[in-house]
């Protein structure tokens, strides 16, 4: 049975990222993800923590396997406290960025995932959700 | 995690062994451009077989650290990159454009021999 309590993982430092991925690529396969899907889930959760580091300094990344009535699959929230993104759309644009990074982060991430949603408020902090099923 | 870089000859070869954070990435790029400086290298070969997951933080250092290399004068080639890791960089929109790359580290070294003799 694979692990249905949740797991959090608390970003404070680039080394966080590299405990976020590996712990969401180890609940990926413990499900049945391919490694090419694990690693798909792994990178986005990289980029995701990555925004929490350069954007708000620290959050958490929240992962927990989920049931449909015709798949599983893995849910990973990332959510911090940050200033928050003024405008969705420029985020979610391929080629915007703020922080002279690629400009690739969220619409990147949105390639590789099934579901994602994104919620922001100016000053409060951001929330990205995103799903992956298990095909 | 430190990433060995070892010197064969003209060459160099930096094996990563296990993921890297972002302060370790970084701290290759500074070695790397010293060493290539110090050895007045011609090659450098970066393995990142070990490496879990290539995001934009690495793909990005990983172009930094060919294009310095180039400015002195030597080529880089970045040889391992998993065939889920490649999948999941074009994914994400990730290139590598500019950065040559080989299968594996014996291909790399005959990428790097072959410039090298062009030049000469």
């Amino acid at each position: 049975m694979p692990v249905l309590q949740d797991i959090v993982v608390t970003i404070r430092s680039d080394a966080d990222i590299v405990l976020a991925r590996q712990q969401g690529r180890s609940l990926a396969a413990s499900i049945g993800f391919s490694a090419t899907d694990a690693t798909l889930i792994a990178t986005a959760i990289s980029e995701l923590a990555r925004n929490i580091v350069s954007y708000a300094g620290q959050g958490e990344v929240m992962m927990r396997v989920v049931e449909s009535a015709h798949a599983q699959g893995v849910l990973i929230c990332a959510r911090d406290s940050g200033p928050g993104i003024r405008s969705i759309d420029d985020v979610l644009r391929d080629g915007y960025s703020t922080s002279g990074g690629l400009g690739l982060g969220l619409p990147g991430v949105r390639r590789l995932m099934d579901e994602f949603a994104i919620e922001s408020e100016l000053k409060r902090g951001t929330m990205v959700t995103i799903r992956k099923w298990l095909k | 995690m430190e990433v060995p870089i070892l010197k064969q000859g003209r060459f160099l070869i930096a094996t990563i062994q296990a993921a890297l954070s972002d302060a370790d990435l970084l701290h290759l790029r500074r070695a790397l451009i010293d060493k290539v400086i110090q050895f007045r290298s011609q090659g450098v070969i970066v393995d990142v077989t070990a490496l879990d997951v290539m995001d934009s933080f690495a793909t990005r250092t990983i172009r930094d650290i060919t294009n310095m290399i180039r400015l002195r004068g030597a080529d880089t080639v970045i040889v391992g990159i998993q065939p889920e890791v490649a999948f999941a960089m074009v994914q994400l929109g990730l290139t590598m454009e500019g950065v040559a790359t080989a299968l594996d580290l014996e291909e790399g070294l005959s990428h790097l021999q072959q410039r090298a003799n062009g030049k000469t």
